[in-house]
């Protein structure tokens, strides 16, 4: 089995605002294999944006901080074999591995492009940070990404600006400066929410492609379970700001333990069936730091039983590599030690 | 088949593109580009497409929140885009419409029981009284407390808010709702909520919706019937079943093999389109879709297709199932 290049381990990002500090992120361990696609799931406000965002150091500061756990990563091609603690390293470190070794693409390929550089500097942008290469090299190798993410007529439009592109195009560009240092580790964060169905298809192909081309693991976070069984080997479930479900995707989309996992696929309205009604979860999703005492979904959750509004479920080992957080399985596997 | 509710008659609708110093027109978008469907009482009417195809352009043009161009919208044999505003006004208690963004749709500064009570007071339906009556009544119809009545909108959650919207539009007792893309906005699980309350208000008051929205899984949910818009067109219509079982349009197939599947495993055959939309100022001659169809012919290039019934009641607007002679007005 393949190392992990990235481990995070209890990671808790908590927010210090005036109403108090918000656990956005709280207690989240998970890893990434070299090659994989790791899937983050989850609905709103259930901490999978601000995960991405303290692996790359982009929590805002204040009021966001990283207040426990690691977040380890294994540098591949170099000498040093042991990990380093992205948590604890030196700004000018980070600014080593931001962008170079884990690149990030964004949601909005409308507002993560800078409207006033051309695309080629700003693909350039990132090669001159982090690679010696001559002005000319640079521009023969953003012209080469360019048409490595399929985008036609690269030599034109790497002089051309952001506006002139489609939104498809736009993230085509997002992935290209992404891709431009050969990261080991590429964080998307709804990579194609914002895009149309027949884009989102393309560029779902575009990554899968890198992917198995470059090697490079993809840390994908997403709210939609389609794109997640089309993309991923392995997927977290996040609710509230805590894992509540990790397996391999076959295992979590067709036998699901977790009861939130259940309900959020019972509730997806199916392609190949047809249903008179839907199944849905009662109630809303919790506001971040609303919940203090027991499970988080206790109160949404159709198996809910005293236990789960007085005390917070262990992480439980079901079989191997699946976990989940619920004190329903507690018989059936033993309480992982982390 | 029941008569139809609204009938929609080469609907066009061109937004003016000015430039230049003193904003001469310069040019045309055209948003709807000569649409025709029915929508019969009861059913419910799917529209889908992409982003900047027209579909939310038709929903606001059918209730003339944006004035059509051309063509004709019949309401129960009444052409309402020949109504003076006060018979408009009085016509708009008959068709409502519920918006995307339950955050932006809410007056913030006002109560719950003032957003609903206004179609009231503007239909001059009740006393204070009865009104206030009414809005508790509703509220709980769709899911919520009827002392929330008294709250202000920031205070209820994203998917309280659209039964908010919903509530609105219900409170008049319309025939026809126009859903904008409903639930786009809302979290899974909460969309499963609002869609289930949508089915059975729709029951409960027999009503009749236009339910236009991207999301192809959600439209093939709550659809009799299915639209799909492509570039200001219609490219396809037919009954929920049949488009998914049998799509004709090369868009239409497309479009379905795009959507990910959440079942690991059905596997099928993906069709990727290349390139984007084009854009609706300048649309190609010919079919609209022509620059991407995988099956495109010399005649795709030049001439556009007719909207015809190639089979019962399944339209389509390609050269692929041209039949010959006659095809003016067989849309029964």
């Amino acid at each position: 089995m393949k190392k992990p290049v990235l481990e995070i381990n209890n990671l808790q990002t908590h927010f210090f605002t005036d109403r108090g500090e918000i656990p956005a992120v709280d207690d989240v361990s998970f890893f990434i294999r070299e090659g994989e696609v790791l899937g983050i799931v989850g609905e709103s406000g259930c901490g999978k944006s601000v995960t991405s965002l303290s692996i790359m150091g982009l929590v805002p500061s204040p009021p966001g901080k990283i207040v426990g756990g690691n977040i380890l990563f294994r540098e591949q091609h170099s000498t040093k074999e042991e990990t380093e603690n992205l948590v604890n390293v030196s700004s000018k470190r980070m600014r080593q591995i931001r962008g170079n070794k884990i690149a990030m693409i964004f949601q909005e390929p409308m507002t993560s492009l800078d409207p006033l550089f051309s695309i080629g500097f700003q693909i350039t942008e990132a090669l001159n940070n982090h690679q010696n290469l001559s002005k000319k090299e640079a521009r023969k190798k953003a012209i080469e990404m360019l048409n490595l993410v399929g985008i036609p007529r690269a030599e034109q439009i790497v002089d051309e600006y952001p506006h002139q592109l489609s939104g498809g195009m736009r993230q085509r560009v997002m992935i290209a400066i992404a891709m431009s240092c050969d990261p080991e580790v590429l964080v998307a964060d709804e990579p194609t929410t914002a895009l149309d169905v027949t884009i989102q298809a393309q560029i779902l192909e575009l990554m899968k492609k890198l992917n198995r081309e470059k090697g490079t693991a993809i840390l994908l976070i997403t709210h939609d379970l389609g794109v997640v069984s089309e993309m991923c080997d392995r997927v977290c479930v996040m609710y509230a700001g805590k894992v509540v479900e990790e397996g391999d995707v076959r295992t979590i989309l067709k036998f699901p333990k977790h009861p939130y996992t259940r309900g959020l696929l019972r509730s997806l309205p199916k392609m190949h069936e047809k249903q008179e009604r839907l199944y849905s979860i009662p109630g809303n999703v919790p506001k971040p730091g609303s919940i203090t005492d027991g499970c988080r979904f206790a109160a949404r959750c159709s198996e809910v039983f005293d236990r789960c509004y007085k005390e917070d479920p262990e992480l439980l080992t079901l079989s191997e590599g699946h976990t989940c957080r619920c004190f329903l399985y507690e018989k059936e596997g033993d309480v992982q030690h982390v | 088949m029941s008569k139809p509710l609204l009938e929609v008659k080469k609907l066009k609708k061109y937004f003016d593109v000015t430039g230049g110093v003193f904003s001469r027109k310069v040019g045309d978008v055209k948003a709807v580009d000569d649409v025709s469907f029915d929508v019969y009482q009861g059913e419910v009417l799917g529209i889908v497409g992409e982003s900047g195809c027209g579909k939310s352009t038709t929903g606001k043009a059918l209730l003339r929140l944006i004035e059509p161009t051309e063509g004709q919208v019949l309401f129960e044999g009444k052409d309402i885009t020949k109504m003076n505003p006060e018979e408009m006004r009085k016509m708009r208690r008959d068709m409502q419409i519920i918006f995307q963004d339950p955050y932006a749709s809410l007056n913030p500064r006002h109560k719950v029981e003032k957003i609903l009570g206004e179609p009231l007071l503007i239909h001059g339906i009740g006393d204070k009284a009865e009104r206030k009556k009414k809005v508790k009544e509703i509220l709980e119809i769709v899911g919520l407390r009827g002392e929330q009545a008294a709250s202000y909108p920031h205070q209820f959650s994203g998917g309280q808010r659209q039964r908010i919207g919903i509530a609105r539009a219900l409170i008049v007792n319309p025939k026809l709702i126009v859903c904008d893309e409903p639930v786009s906005a809302l979290d899974v699980s909460i969309q499963s909520q609002i869609l289930n309350l949508m089915d059975d208000l729709q029951d409960k008051f027999g009503l009749t919706y236009v339910f236009i929205a991207h999301d192809l899984s959600v439209v093939k949910h709550i659809s009799d019937r299915i639209g799909v818009m492509y570039l200001g067109r219609m490219v396809e219509l037919t009954s929920n079943e049949q488009l998914y079982d049998e799509p004709l349009h090369p868009y239409t197939k497309s479009l379905l093999s795009s959507i990910p599947n959440p079942d690991p495993d059905i596997k099928k055959e993906r069709m990727i389109l290349e390139g984007d939309v084009p854009s609706p100022s300048n649309p190609p001659a010919g079919c609209a879709f022509h620059t991407r169809c995988p099956e495109c012919m010399d005649i795709c290039r030049s001439v556009r297709p007719e909207f015809q019934e190639v089979s019962v009641n399944h339209f389509v607007a390609c050269h692929l199932y041209e039949v010959d002679g006659d095809n003016s007005d067989q849309e029964q």
